[in-house]
């Protein structure tokens, strides 16, 4: 008979004969088991309590993406003995692995992350929380005023919950956008007005306009070009 | 009638024997006293004017009549690029550069007709002044190994009978009739063989998990979108000898039981893209490409993809995102692509060069292979040797040879006796070595433990003129602009990073910006999504570790010693040297610059915008930047 | 979108090419994986891919537009906008850079007020940079309408370029 936790509280005590459908891993020190064929994010949503990861462009209704990286973990595949980063809303959860959801290494990478994001988008709620949260004060670089961080959850949601694909992520680096074709400013046909992408967006970039479509946030100068507009007016 | 016809037009070898007596013909019916002459048509070459050299040839060997005396060929890439156009005559390879087409009448009557070399178009060793006639003798060529290479001066990368007789596809006649997949698979394994395009993740084991694999469709795919600015010999192979990479990859076909394959080739490379399709097309007429190859029951067909300009697409899943009609966004690799790659279905992704190392290693056997090279990396290395160095071009050479020795030996050292300053070796995801470790053996291991990384096989080679930070900028600025944007580490941290380098090559650094950009780096080592992100800071940290003063100077002092960051030189006339000749008078385009006819002139420092014309221009050395 | 060219132009321009356009989409029919080859070849023919083209593939291949356009806007190989009579294409590789590259991209800058990416007011040229052409032992490289030439200084840049109208 082995202990598992099924949330920060609660523990079970079973046998823990071989079994294809769970697997047996531990996360922060704890021993857990879970249902096989899921990601470590995706498991441990179940799991209250257990380990501690932030994530923005994760939701439960439409396939991971790992943009974001916030949820990134060390895992080991070797008991412990080597650990590498993983996002963990892609890692699929595989017997015996050692997790480790909040050591000082993955504080300090969130840390950083929370640090670029909060430089793009200075102004956002769910930002400012997550840099209180990880001691991030003012940010070390010039700010920008965007609220997107380019998640893409609208565009996953309009096309895998919706099944529409009235936006998309264009253009690449720097220059990516949320964007209906051609930058059209008036949502076509293809739009039906649903508000998912609106719902679904964690910043709030996205609101309804009052035609019944949502207005996608307006990139109005290059997020590129901040960084050297700055530094030109100091100097 | 018409079934007549097509059976004489019908190429198609059926058998191992047809393709040994198709050779043997070819090889006999060869007329051995003709005079080979043979240009090099590659990219580099044809940049220099090689087109028009070749034009000369055939009207010149036209004009006289000599067709039955000369074998006249336009072949692949011979690598000394930067002495193009280069010509060969000869069984003994007389090596004449910068030809012209004026020079061709005087080659034809003096050298091919009489035997006698012509002295202007001879190579000098710089270092001893020598003239040297043979290209054997040529000290670029001299050290190197051109496993690979080798048959690109040889032959005619247009015509599939030449690539025959020089001994092509029997690689795949043996391993098709002689060797079983698995014996295919363990030969490539004990060759050592490490893939080429950067990783150096041992291909063998690859195919191993390839052949595993559950799944009826597999696919094989070559990986020929050569991104790293500074490195051309996936070109240069494509353009030059396309089979040696298209018998491989039937080979690795047949091993893993795989009927599709994929090259994914850079549009950039048009010359390339058209001799792969031209071969592509041969290979099929004579029967190694599509249905019962050689007789054997084994079917296998190429297509080919131009990529859309995007070097993130040499990451492999970008690349398949990219072959599957998608934007090339890279995706996590936590399940390998040997079980889910293209369609999700077993796919084998290996290099251009990997690919042509395959048919060697099948041929000649495993014992042979692993006694080139060193303990871990084993065979050759193609090096596009370039920057700053006399002998530049690409180079072959076994692995483990000393930086030193290629920077030196081969390349003929620093031109203008300018003094070496660093090496930068594997791309933008490489890093940039300093002086005190050229003693080190070059090999996939050794160049990852100094920050650094073989990468494709680029070897830029920068001088006392060249500034690191700027170095530094220039790669961040390049992978900022080729960052896909989908993880915020790579997209945000770049551009932070660029920020910060711009700030510093401006003279507005500050001082806690090392240490902020080191943060940057272990956010991208630790947090980006794919290879180009996690490796993306390697030239910025890999600068920061060797040449920390020359940051300092720019930060603390706002000097750039090299003299490269615009914002921080100033250029001025030196009044005893200037003659007054008003050369720069005329290349300044802001009119900055004024002075007597005749008397020194002076440089408006308000007006002038830095570009460096007038110091170009002035055939005195008379203007000083500083 | 600013095309540069007045709207009757473009549309004379690809009612001629109509049935050009139709065919090069119905021959990718059966294999709509390789958007991105069509997107070359629609780019061979025009120099640029038009809207209308764009819209017409989305129909045909039956792919979101929203994602041709992902395509489109995300390779660098594509242009959205009509380009130059002539394209410069200057490598910007690290062997180039390293020997000056970047100073012919500022003259052009300077002297001809065209940017990368960009297309002069006469449509005489327009400017694109490479990221290697790899023509590394000549360095600085420049192609202009595939015609490659190498050892480029800024001097020389403006002899080549008087040889195009």
């Amino acid at each position: 008979m082995t202990k598992y936790w099924i949330s920060s509280e609660t523990s079970i005590e079973i046998d823990s004969a071989e079994d294809n459908n769970v697997v047996h891993f531990s996360v922060d020190d704890k021993d857990v088991i879970v249902s096989n064929g899921q990601t470590i994010y995706e498991a441990l949503q179940r799991q209250s309590g257990i380990g501690n990861i932030p994530a923005l462009c994760y939701h439960p209704s439409v396939r991971p993406y790992g943009a974001c990286r916030l949820c990134t973990v060390e895992v080991s595949e070797d008991g412990g003995k080597n650990f590498r980063f993983v996002a963990s809303c892609l890692y699929p959860v595989k017997e015996g692995l050692v997790v480790k959801t909040n050591t000082e290494r993955v504080r300090n990478l969130r840390k950083g992350i929370i640090e670029l994001l909060l430089a793009r988008c200075p102004n956002t709620k769910v930002l400012q929380e997550l840099a209180d949260e990880y001691g991030v004060e003012k940010p070390r670089f010039a700010l920008g005023d965007h609220d997107c961080i380019l998640c893409g959850l609208c565009v996953r949601a309009c096309q895998e919950i919706i099944g529409k694909s009235a936006i998309s992520l264009v253009n690449r680096g720097i220059y990516k956008e949320v964007a209906a074709p051609f930058y059209a400013y008036e949502l076509g046909e293809e739009c039906i007005g649903c508000g998912d992408c609106a719902f679904i967006c964690p910043t709030g970039a996205i609101k309804m306009g009052e035609n019944g479509k949502p207005e996608l946030p307006r990139v109005k100068i290059p997020y590129a070009e901040i960084g050297a507009m700055a530094s030109a007016a100091e100097g | 009638m018409v079934e007549q016809v097509r059976k004489l037009l019908d190429k198609r070898l059926k058998t191992p024997e047809e393709l040994e007596k198709l050779r043997q013909s070819i090889i006999s019916d060869k007329d051995t006293s003709r005079i080979l002459i043979s240009v090099c048509g590659g990219t580099g070459c044809r940049a220099s004017g090689a087109e028009a050299v070749v034009d000369a040839f055939a009207e010149e060997i036209e004009r006289l009549e000599l067709q039955a005396k000369i074998e006249f060929k336009e072949t692949g890439c011979h690598g000394f690029c930067e002495r193009g156009p280069v010509v060969l005559i000869g069984p003994k390879k007389i090596f004449y550069q910068h030809v012209q087409p004026e020079d061709v009448p005087e080659i034809v009557a003096e050298t091919v007709l009489q035997g006698k070399p012509i002295q202007r178009l001879l190579y000098t060793d710089p270092a001893t002044n020598e003239e040297i006639t043979y290209e054997t003798d040529v000290p670029f060529y001299k050290r190197q190994t051109r496993l690979i290479l080798g048959a690109n001066g040889e032959i005619d990368p247009t015509d599939i009978e030449q690539y025959i007789a020089a001994g092509g596809y029997s690689a795949l006649s043996k391993a098709l009739f002689h060797m079983t997949p698995e014996k295919i698979i363990s030969e490539v394994t004990d060759s050592g063989l490490r893939g080429r395009g950067g990783g150096g993740f041992p291909t063998g084991r690859k195919w191993q998990s390839c052949l595993k694999a559950k799944g009826d469709i597999k696919y094989v795919l070559c990986n020929a979108d050569e991104g790293d600015p500074g490195a051309y010999q996936d070109r240069s192979i494509l353009e030059g000898n396309p089979h040696s990479v298209i018998e491989g990859m039937i080979i690795g076909a047949y091993a893993i039981g795989s009927n599709n394959g994929y090259i994914y080739v850079r549009n950039e490379y048009p010359l390339a893209v058209e001799r792969t399709i031209i071969a592509l097309e041969q290979a099929m007429d004579y029967g190694f490409l599509g249905e019962n190859i050689l007789g054997s029951g084994f079917n296998f067909t190429i297509t080919i993809n131009k990529g859309g300009g995007a070097f993130v697409c040499g990451e492999s899943s970008a690349l398949i995102a990219s072959l599957e009609g998608k934007i090339g966004e890279p995706k996590a690799k936590y399940t390998h692509m040997s079980e889910k790659g293209l369609w999700d279905k077993p796919s084998l992704l290996n290099n251009v060069k990997t690919w042509a190392n395959v048919p060697l290693i099948v041929n000649k056997g495993t014992d042979w292979y692993s006694k080139i090279g060193t303990k871990g990396s084993k065979g050759t290395m193609i090096f596009s040797l370039v920057g700053k160095i006399n002998n530049s071009g690409l180079v072959e050479v076994p692995m483990g040879i000393t930086l030193r020795e290629m920077i030196y030996d081969i390349g003929g050292g620093i031109p203008g006796g300018k003094k070496f300053k660093a090496v930068q070796t594997g791309g933008p995801s490489g890093g940039c070595i300093p002086e005190e470790y050229l003693d080190t053996p070059v090999d996939f291991d050794e160049l990852t433990k100094l920050g650094s990384m073989m990468g494709s096989g680029g070897m830029i080679v920068m001088d006392e003129d060249n500034c690191m930070v700027d170095v530094a900028r220039y790669f961040i600025e390049f992978l900022k602009g080729e960052s896909c944007g989908k993880c915020v580490p790579c997209r945000e941290g770049l551009a932070k990073m660029s920020e910060i380098l711009n700030r510093i090559s401006h003279g507005q650094g500050k001082p806690e910006d090392i240490e902020v950009m080191t943060d940057l780096g272990e956010i991208l080592n630790n947090g980006a999504l794919c290879a180009l992100g996690r490796s993306a800071a390697n030239p910025v940290l890999s600068t920061i570790k060797y040449f920390k003063d020359e940051y300092l100077a720019h930060i603390n002092d706002k000097k750039c010693p090299a003299g490269v960051c615009r914002e921080l030189i100033e250029y001025s006339i030196d009044p005893d040297k200037c003659t007054g000749c008003g050369a720069c008078v005329r290349a300044c385009s802001t009119n900055a610059i004024s002075g007597e006819k005749k008397e020194p002139h002076v440089i408006n420092q308000g007006m002038c915008i830095k570009c460096g014309a007038c110091y170009d221009t002035c055939k005195f050395d008379a203007v000083i930047k500083g | 979108m600013d095309t540069g060219l007045d709207f009757t132009t473009i549309q004379t321009i690809l009612e001629s090419n109509a049935e050009k356009v139709e065919k090069l989409i119905e021959s990718y029919i059966s294999k709509k994986e390789q958007l991105i080859s069509l997107l070359q070849d629609v780019q061979a023919e025009f120099n640029y891919i038009p809207q209308d083209v764009i819209i017409r593939i989305s129909q045909r291949l039956e792919i979101p537009l929203s994602q041709v356009f992902s395509v489109a806007t995300f390779f660098q190989a594509f242009s959205l906008k009509p380009r130059g009579r002539h394209t410069i294409t200057v490598c910007l590789g690290t062997a180039c850079h390293i020997k000056g590259g970047q100073r012919l991209v500022d003259k052009l800058g300077r002297d001809y007020d065209l940017k990368p990416g960009e297309t002069t007011e006469d449509m005489r040229f327009s400017l694109e940079t490479a990221n290697c052409l790899g023509c590394c032992a000549l360095g600085p490289v420049v192609v202009i309408d595939g015609k490659y030439e190498s050892k480029v200084t800024p001097d020389k840049l403006d002899k080549i370029l008087k040889k195009y109208e």
